[in-house]
């Protein structure tokens, strides 16, 4: 049995569905991360669990035990939000106490387990701070320890690093997950940053309209997506599109270059349909020597030096394909107008079945 | 620009003198009660008179008791109102500003009407039921000006969000009210507290009609007997104002000095 359980969730706010019959199993010790776009209702699922928001339909079972009957503060999970929410007549010490306190821990244990927590954020020699003397990064970490220090069943992060500055921003993610991994805690994380969503998670559920459009590794995800939405919400991607010519052999053409795909046609389309299909940026080249069993000629339309990364826009037909190639000292950006042959594997061109 | 400053100057002074002078003259009033000197006495005359001392206790027992319901009042719904329904605060804000359009005299004759001792609820039928009628009346005279305290200090705290925090770490209600929410705002708990304390340290309409011995009757009964003791009793009542404006400037200046957003 699963540790999270989110059975048939729905949630509507008067006319509005939000959570459309969504369900899910999380297992003990997990990081899923929940992506996607504003209003798409990951916070609304994340406050689900944590009891803030009461389900029009479904139920949430942790560890067994359905919890849709249970307070907020019967729980025991802990949460860490955006806007920090430490309390701000408190010192960092009373903030980490606070949980502790309400589950009747005496003094002695109290004031270990907080220097416990507060040396696995490195900031025990803050404990007399109050939250108003500290950064933000400070503040979060603190949050962080708040949260776990009554051993929590589930740790739920809502938006945490968004609040933050991009340099914090990467060195905290990695801080909450080196401790997640560390504690062994079932954590979800709610993002609509798709590169912290695909850098800490083993899972990641990519949201859209109240729906979870793919559940998956970070790998698959990026790599493989299974729907439009998804190819388009992660990371960089040209989205193409064919015309079958014949699907038992895969063949299809793009402008009028015909290639042959790697995955299979034949029960997706016949002869004469539309396909779309999806090529990452990374996945091709232009330059001379690049390797690849399958080849598109055109016209560069756009080259952008960006220092690591050269980006080449490229029109194919009617489509404008778009891919990157890393910065190599002697390799010159593609002229406008010139004519590149771009190479790449046919299997990571993908098709979109949605 | 010089002219301008003059001007300005010429404007406080003005200004300040129309408020000044009345009370210095006052204030020099009261010290005239022994003839050809200045002399304390009718302020030892006050201080040594029983009544005074009667009613001034009765009425500082009342504002502390008006400041403790009220605050227990105005707390908990302008919580409510701020974390459950905001669309409640419109309403909320009309009915505590109904203090100041309504006139003292029209709501005690309203109490009157309401709560006299051959009514369902008949609080002026003892002196202690019409002691608790007459706190119920202050705690609405002064809400006004403690409810919008208290709410503009729960703007300054993300109520929502703090809530939810105490709530995840497994607090009840009481606990949420009395450590998380209620120490950030008594900044707004005191301004309010000191307005209200002045409020009923000098309301005379009241205790008057309903027959208690408070400070503002008192007051009155001296102005209407004596010479000297009224001008020293409005010194009196003076200095209690002001020492509570400086404890109001006090506490917002303290406030100042710990932010708690995040």
């Amino acid at each position: 049995m699963s540790f999270l359980e989110l059975a048939g969730i729905q949630k509507s706010f008067g006319p509005v569905q939000v959570v459309k019959d969504f369900d899910m199993t999380i297992e003990k010790g997990e990081f899923v991360s929940f992506l996607g776009p504003s209003g798409c209702g990951k916070t609304t699922i994340l406050r689900m669990i944590a009891g803030f928001e009461t389900p029009t339909a479904g139920t949430v079972i942790i560890n067994g035990r359905n919890q849709n009957e249970l307070k907020p503060n019967q729980r025991n999970i802990g949460m860490v939000f955006q806007a920090y929410a430490l309390f701000p007549n408190m010192t960092v010490h009373d903030n980490v106490a606070f949980g502790l306190k309400i589950a009747g821990m005496d003094k002695s244990a109290v004031d270990a387990r907080v220097k416990e927590m507060l040396g696995l954020i490195h900031l025990d020699h803050l404990a007399d701070r109050y939250p108003y003397q500290m950064s933000g990064g400070q503040q979060q970490r603190v949050a962080l320890a708040r949260a776990l220090a009554p051993k929590p069943q589930v740790l739920l992060l809502d938006e945490p690093l968004s609040a933050l500055d991009a340099k914090i921003r990467v060195s905290l993610r990695e801080e909450i997950r080196m401790i997640q991994q560390q504690l062994g805690i079932t954590t979800v994380f709610v993002t609509h940053d798709q590169e912290e969503a695909l850098s800490i998670s083993d899972r990641i559920v990519v949201m859209n309209g109240g729906r979870a459009d793919q559940i998956g590794t970070p790998f698959d995800i990026y790599n493989k997506p299974a729907t439009r939405f998804v190819a388009s919400f992660v990371g960089t991607l040209n989205l193409i599109e064919a015309k079958v010519v014949d699907p038992a052999t895969n063949r299809i053409v793009i402008g009028d270059q015909e290639i042959t795909l790697r995955e299979p046609l034949g029960s997706i389309a016949k002869a004469g349909d539309k396909v779309s299909l999806a090529l990452r940026p990374e996945a091709g080249s232009i330059a001379e020597g690049a390797k690849g069993d399958t080849a598109l000629t055109g016209a560069v339309v756009s080259s952008n030096f960006l220092g690591s990364v050269i980006r080449t826009r490229m029109k194919v037909g009617d489509a404008v394909i778009s891919f990157d190639m890393f910065n190599a000292p002697g390799l010159m950006p593609p002229a406008v107008s010139e004519i590149a042959t771009l190479r790449f594997t046919a299997s990571d061109l993908l098709i979109i079945r949605e | 620009m010089k002219t301008q400053k003059i001007g300005a100057w010429l404007a406080i002074f003005f200004g300040a003198s129309y408020f000044i002078v009345p009370l210095i003259a006052t204030f020099e009033f009261s010290l005239r009660m022994r003839r050809g000197e200045y002399s304390f006495d009718a302020y030892r005359s006050v201080f040594s008179d029983v009544q005074f001392r009667e009613s001034f206790s009765y009425s500082i027992v009342m504002a502390i008791l008006t400041i403790i319901f009220g605050v227990l009042l105005v707390v908990p719904t302008a919580y409510w109102v701020r974390l459950r329904l905001p669309q409640m605060r419109p309403v909320v804000e009309f009915i505590t500003l109904m203090p100041l359009v309504i006139p003292a005299i029209v709501i005690v004759f309203g109490y009157l009407r309401i709560y006299n001792s051959s009514s369902y609820i008949p609080f002026t039928g003892s002196a202690r039921g019409t002691d608790a009628l007459l706190m119920f009346s202050f705690m609405t005279l002064s809400l006004p000006y403690m409810y919008r305290s208290v709410d503009t200090a729960m703007r300054t705290i993300d109520v929502g969000t703090l809530t939810e925090a105490a709530q995840s770490l497994g607090a009840s209600w009481p606990t949420i009210m009395f450590k998380c929410i209620f120490p950030n705002v008594m900044s707004g708990v005191l301004s309010g507290a000191f307005i209200t304390f002045a409020i009923v340290i000098g309301e005379f309409t009241m205790p008057s009609l309903l027959n208690r011995p408070a400070f503002g009757p008192y007051l009155q009964l001296i102005g209407a007997n004596r010479a000297y003791e009224p001008p020293a009793l409005a010194v009196i009542a003076f200095a209690i104002t002001w020492g509570c404006m400086v404890l109001l400037q006090l506490v917002s200046r303290f406030s100042k000095s710990a932010p708690s957003k995040p």
